[in-house]
């Protein structure tokens, strides 16, 4: 089927970017929108341009490291698949697809479809882990963790730290993602001991990285590959309540957001 | 290049007010106390329905409460502040977090009425100040003479214009969308969720606004017809 | 090179305990002075990192990806073994040391197997702690599920993100580690050299992917956990970034590749649809458990799969091997599907596909109880194909999946090269010829949480480490050899794209160095792979410049490594003239088609010395003694 691709294109941060449409006339339905963009970029470099930079590893839906806009929506139309899980079949023949790039200040642009999102990352430092050193902890059946809870706790880690739910939202917030660890582990009996400070760093964290605020309105969990959902930001917001009281008495400090990549002589 | 090389916790974190988060708690507790008070409101107002002696009498009750009217007057203004400014500041904020936007974007889970909510908020807000100089200020009174504690005929003289009456029922639709989300979405801020009540919430939600929405416009509708005079 | 593998002597029960005794330990108040490289943040490497870390080491972990957490350990599916017992079944360390090394078709060493079942009770115990949310029972205890053939039900998941859910707790306690201070990440970093200094790993050269820009790291040790090299054959289920180039740098600088031909092909994947198929997609080994393996009995016979009739299938797993049926070992299961292939029953548009029927598992325990246990599974082959599965059986075909082989480690973890230590997928240790389901999570986890936080310490107080500076010339000559080789790679200008070389190369590694090997086909390929190395270099099309985020750079790289090792993995296969696990010498199998393993000849592992551009690499052979698992021939019938 013929396609046209109209990606935007952008060579750094600094310079100008602009969408530039590639017409494709011979995409297999089979194929997935990543083979779809792998297609391109042969040709493309066949014909001595540039290729498309876009993120990728797994390509199974699980890594969390590909996606982009495709004509409005993070990871394209098909609710709960990654793009790099989209097989065209779901366009018709002659579509225009418009890709974008995640846009989100907390995602530093890099390059055509590639962004930053260590910002995901310092907010998992801020606090999205139980504090168990390597050693020899107690019998894994010695805390028993029941099927309900277990499974709700694993509905909230399928997050694949994706970006879609930043992408997607309005407002550029990031409470699916920081909802969805604090949820995972304040539901756990493992979590609870630092479910104040977990809540209250993580909040802050986010904060600190500049993501926008959460009206609820649930356009995340709408295009979240895992359908995490909206429950984990109550989660975060009654974690986050009860934690801001009762370590009112504490200061907390944030990770300093990092933007830049050249590598810092210590 | 990493992120340790600031140093962690380099940064001062925000506070509970500079957080979303604590911002959004505000909102949500303003808004459920502006929310009762929007209940109360009407059923105050539906009295008008009893004829003048009620309403009136109803007015007066209200006048005659002195010193408590002024502290619920406070704490509703103390409400409207709070509310309106974390919304500014969120507001601000959002726009910030988001300096480029999309060529193309749709929404694929939201309502209009759960992404209109930075649109009904402010229209809310400017009817309300209008509301408030027509019938309890009386400063703009278009048409006809504002009687200071006639309340029924304020009311009724008000809504025989027209457009006072259309200005006031489209604002109240977009309260009405207002309330649709904010009803649950209030909840949601202050960490209550559920997976069995949460949808019968929303459901309720929907439905309390379409009759706080109804009851108020019932009001002006009723002028208009002429079923009210 | 006599190759010492450093195994404790006495009973096997002790020899951890022995060896952990007799190392040395560091001063804690030393540790922070100390720096070492981690290389890799998959379930190895993070886990590595992390308890590094926690020890008081100043620790630099790198990773290619943006993040830690997309390693590719993340898409491991089915599940990870531990010998707790729990479900009453008759299991033992004992009997999963014997599984290991009885899967791994005798040629792994029994001392790290048993090692490894040691160790396989605490990884889990230490998981259920940082809060993997594994798959309970309503009593709250942890489930587990019988898996890849095993005959007893050790294995623990959760649900089918098992890897992700591990790698996220070693993730997290990375991240905790970073936050900590004691570890810094330096993601979209691709380590393209060693450092070696008098003998000893002291660094790494690596280049920044988003500023281009190769940086030197030096450190008292280094620590590669880059993962398998499954990539060679361009298809495969691994992430499209997984990569041989860490642990071939380091096989260039000396340190010595055991096995490169022990790979494993995974019986159960999504045929490939076409030409520009870019990978291929696991469908987890768990569904052998329910689902039933057949192809028509008649050649050719294009007819739906509901139309035709049971006696005109073929259940060839259930046939041939009665006792295991459908949950053969992968590499049987893998071989048997070929050969119906190979003889036109194949099934689906390119008649390379056997049917995973799971028709008999609804009747019997309805379609709910199917959609419990492997719910995500079918959703996501429904994705890929359109087709679903509750109504037509699965089509599946093997594709590589795992390597066995790797740079070669003493039971230190430690290579050749003094200082470089080699962790999960990347090193050889612990499957021999063929890696049974749900062990691979458990030795990168095992090796990473629990050995090489004491192995390195014995390192690190037994040796002499000079300071090192960054204007060594070691250290200038590695630096400067990495950007004459991205000079090298960005100067070619020809026509062709890297991944059109890579699609060839994989074409020639799958087809005689793949399911079946023979030594006509292996020398044919050995030739072939030369020939269009040569071209490579000649005819490559790299766009771009070598100053900022390039991936064809990136890719190119790494396809002139595998290349090489791919050459070499031809190389050993042909040197190994034996069938087993999974390098299946057609010269060398039973009447009936079964391999036919030499003990007598071939019971060592290979480990390969780099000796130069164009010279053939030096074969070492490390004998391998079995004296508690006595070797006998596999049997599954
Ligand atoms: C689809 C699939 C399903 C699987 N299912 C199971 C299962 O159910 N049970 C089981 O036990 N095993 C399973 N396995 C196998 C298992 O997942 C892997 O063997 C294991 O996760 C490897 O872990 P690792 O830490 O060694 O390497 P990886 O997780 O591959 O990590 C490699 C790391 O090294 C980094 N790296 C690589 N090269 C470089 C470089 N040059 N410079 C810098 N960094 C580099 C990468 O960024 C990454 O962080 C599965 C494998 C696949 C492919
Ligand atoms: C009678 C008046 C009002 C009532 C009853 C009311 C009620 C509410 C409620 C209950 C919420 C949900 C809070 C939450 O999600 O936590 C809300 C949200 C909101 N209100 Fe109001 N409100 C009123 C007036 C206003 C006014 C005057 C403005 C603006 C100037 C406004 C702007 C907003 C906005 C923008 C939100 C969404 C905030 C977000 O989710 O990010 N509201 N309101
Ligand atoms: S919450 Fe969903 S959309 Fe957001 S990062 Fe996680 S997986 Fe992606
Ligand atoms: S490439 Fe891993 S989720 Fe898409």
């Amino acid at each position: 089927m013929k396609l046209t691709l109209t990606i935007w294109r952008q060579r750094n941060p600094g310079s100008r970017g602009k969408f530039v449409s590639y017409p494709m006339n011979d995409v297999n339905p089979e194929m997935s929108m990543l083979e779809c963009l792998d297609v391109l970029n042969e040709s493309l470099i066949e014909r001595g341009e540039e290729p498309v930079a876009f993120e990728h590893d797994c390509r199974e839906g699980i890594c969390g490291s590909c996606g982009f806009m495709v004509s409005g929506i993070a990871h394209g139309p098909e609710p709960a698949t990654t793009v790099c899980q989209l097989t065209m079949r779901h366009f018709k023949d002659g579509d225009e697809l418009v890709l974008e790039p995640w846009r989100s200040r907390s995602f530093p642009f890099l390059k055509d479809l590639v962004v930053d999102r260590r910002s995901f990352d310092r907010i998992i430092q801020a606090g999205g882990y139980i504090s168990v050193s390597t050693g020899s902890p107690q019998d894994g059946n010695d805390i028993p963790v029941g099927k309900e809870v277990a499974d709700r706790a694993m509905d909230a880690a399928a997050c694949i730290g994706c970006g879609a739910c930043v992408a997607a939202c309005p407002n550029g917030s990031a409470a699916l993602f920081t909802g969805a660890k604090i949820a995972h582990l304040g539901i756990l009996p493992q979590g609870k001991p630092e479910q104040d400070r977990r809540a209250v760093r993580m909040v802050a964290q986010m904060n600190t990285e500049g993501f926008g605020s959460c009206t609820n309105i649930g356009e995340c969990t709408g295009v979240c590959p895992k359908e995490i959902p909206l429950e984990v930001i109550a989660k975060m917001n009654h974690d986050y309540l009860a934690g801001a009281w009762k370590e009112r008495h504490k200061v907390v400090t944030a990770i300093t957001p990092v933007t830049d990549w050249e590598l810092a002589k210590k | 290049m990493s992120t340790a090389v600031a140093g962690p916790h380099a940064t001062r974190a925000p506070g509970f007010w500079q957080s979303t988060n604590g911002k959004k708690a505000v909102m949500a507790i303003t808004g459920a106390i502006l929310f009762l008070f929007v209940i109360g409101h009407l059923l105050g107002n539906l009295q008008v329905f009893d004829g003048p002696a009620r309403l009136n009498a109803y007015g007066r009750f209200l006048h005659n409460l002195g010193e408590l009217l002024w502290i619920v007057r406070g704490v509703l203004i103390l409400c409207v502040v709070l509310h309106i400014v974390a919304t500014v500041q969120l507001w601000a904020r959002n726009r910030k977090a988001r300096p480029v936007g999309y060529k193309v974007k749709k929404s694929v889970a939201s309502s209009y009425a759960d992404r209109t909510m930075y649109w009904s908020g402010p229209i809310v807000l400017a009817f309300v100040i209008f509301h408030l100089l027509e019938f309890t200020a009386g400063t703009i009174h278009p048409e006809s003479r504002f009687i200071p504690g006639d309340v029924y005929h304020n009311v009724v003289a008000g809504f025989s214009v027209w457009w006072v009456s259309a200005w006031y029922i489209f604002s109240l639709i977009l309260l009405g969308m207002h309330l649709r989300h904010g009803i649950w979405s209030m909840f949601q801020s202050v960490g209550l969720n559920h997976p069995r009540h949460t949808p019968v919430l929303k459901q309720a939600a929907l439905w309390i606004a379409i009759l706080i929405t109804a009851g108020y416009i019932s009001i002006p509708i009723s002028v208009l017809a002429g079923w009210v005079r | 090179m006599k190759l010492d593998a450093r195994i404790p002597s006495g009973p096997i029960e002790q020899a951890w305990d022995k060896a952990q005794f007799d190392m040395k330990l560091v001063n804690p108040a030393n540790k922070r002075r100390h720096t070492l490289l981690v290389v890799g943040s998959g379930l190895a490497g993070a886990s590595a990192s992390a308890s590094l870390g926690e020890l008081g080491y100043n620790v630099k972990c790198f990773c290619f990806q943006d993040s830690p957490r997309r390693a590719h350990s993340i898409a491991a599916q089915g599940g990870i073994n531990a010998a707790k017992n729990y479900q009453n079944d008759g299991d033992s360390i004992y009997r999963l040391f014997y599984d290991t090394v009885k899967g791994g078709d005798f040629r792994a060493r029994e001392a790290n197997v048993y090692r490894l079942a040691q160790n396989s009770v605490k990884i889990i115990d230490q998981c259920v702690a940082q809060g993997v949310p594994f798959a309970r029972e309503y009593g709250g205890l942890l489930e587990n599920r019988s898996f890849g053939g095993a005959q007893v039900s050790r294995t623990f998941y959760a649900r089918g993100q098992t890897g992700q859910q591990l790698l996220l707790g070693a993730y997290q306690a990375l991240e905790r580690q970073v936050d900590a201070g004691q570890v810094t990440m330096f993601p979209r970093t691709e380590m393209l050299d060693l450092i070696v200094i008098d003998g000893q790993a002291r660094g790494i050269v690596a280049r920044n992917l988003i500023t281009g820009k190769p940086d030197v790291h030096i450190g008292d040790a280094v620590i590669l956990a880059t993962g398998g090299y499954g990539n060679v054959y361009y298809l495969s289920t691994n992430a499209k970034g997984s990569n041989a180039t860490a642990i071939w740098r380091a096989y260039k600088r000396g340190a010595l590749f055991a096995n490169p031909c022990f790979t494993q092909i995974h019986p159960t994947c999504i045929p490939v649809s076409g030409d520009y198929q870019s990978k291929l997609t696991l469908m987890s080994e768990s569904l052998r458990n329910d689902g039933r393996i057949w192809v028509p009995k008649q050649q050719g016979d294009k007819r739906r799969p509901d139309q035709i009739p049971e006696d005109e299938r073929d259940y060839y797993l259930e046939r041939k091997y009665p006792s295991f049926g459908n949950l053969v070992p992968r590499d049987v299961a893998s071989r048997n599907a070929k050969a119906v292939c190979d003889e036109g029953r194949g099934v689906g548009e390119t008649g390379l596909g056997v049917y995973l029927d799971f028709s008999d598992a609804i009747a019997r325990l309805g379609e709910e109880t199917i959609r419990e246990r492997y719910g995500n599974l079918f959703d996501m082959y429904q994705r890929i194909t359109d087709e679903n599965p509750y109504k037509v059986p699965m089509r599946i075909y093997p594709a590589i999946h795992y390597t066995m082989g790797g740079l070669w480690v003493d039971y230190q973890l430690q290579s050749t090269i003094p200082g470089l230590f080699v962790l999960g997928e990347a090193n050889f240790s612990d499957h021999g010829a063929n890696r049974l389901g749900a062990s691979a999570l458990m030795q990168g986890l095992s090796d990473g949480y629990f050995i090489i936080p004491y192995t390195i310490g014995n390192y690190i107080a037994s040796t002499r480490l000079a300071r090192v500076s960054d204007s060594a010339p070691e250290v200038q000559q590695s630096l400067s050899s990495v950007k004459a080789g991205i000079e090298k790679l960005l100067s070619i200008k020809g026509k062709r794209t890297v991944d059109s070389f890579h699609r060839e190369l994989g074409k020639i590694v799958w087809e005689e160095c793949g399911m079946s090997r023979n030594a006509a086909g292996l020398q044919k390929a050995i030739g072939q792979i030369r020939a269009l190395r040569e071209e490579y270099w000649q005819n490559l099309n790299v766009p771009g410049s070598g100053d900022d985020l390039n991936q064809s750079l990136e890719k190119a790289g790494r396809v002139a490594d595998f290349f090489e090792l791919g050459e070499l993995m031809c190389l050993d296969a042909l040197e190994r003239n034996e069938s087993c696990g999974g390098h299946f010498r057609e010269e060398y199998q039973t009447p009936d088609g079964e391999a036919r393993r030499d003990d007598e000849h071939f019971s060592y592992v290979a480990a390969w010395g780099y000796t130069g551009p164009g010279n053939r690499p030096e074969l070492n052979k490390e004998p391998l003694e079995f004296e508690y698992v006595h070797p006998s021939q596999r049997s599954y019938k």
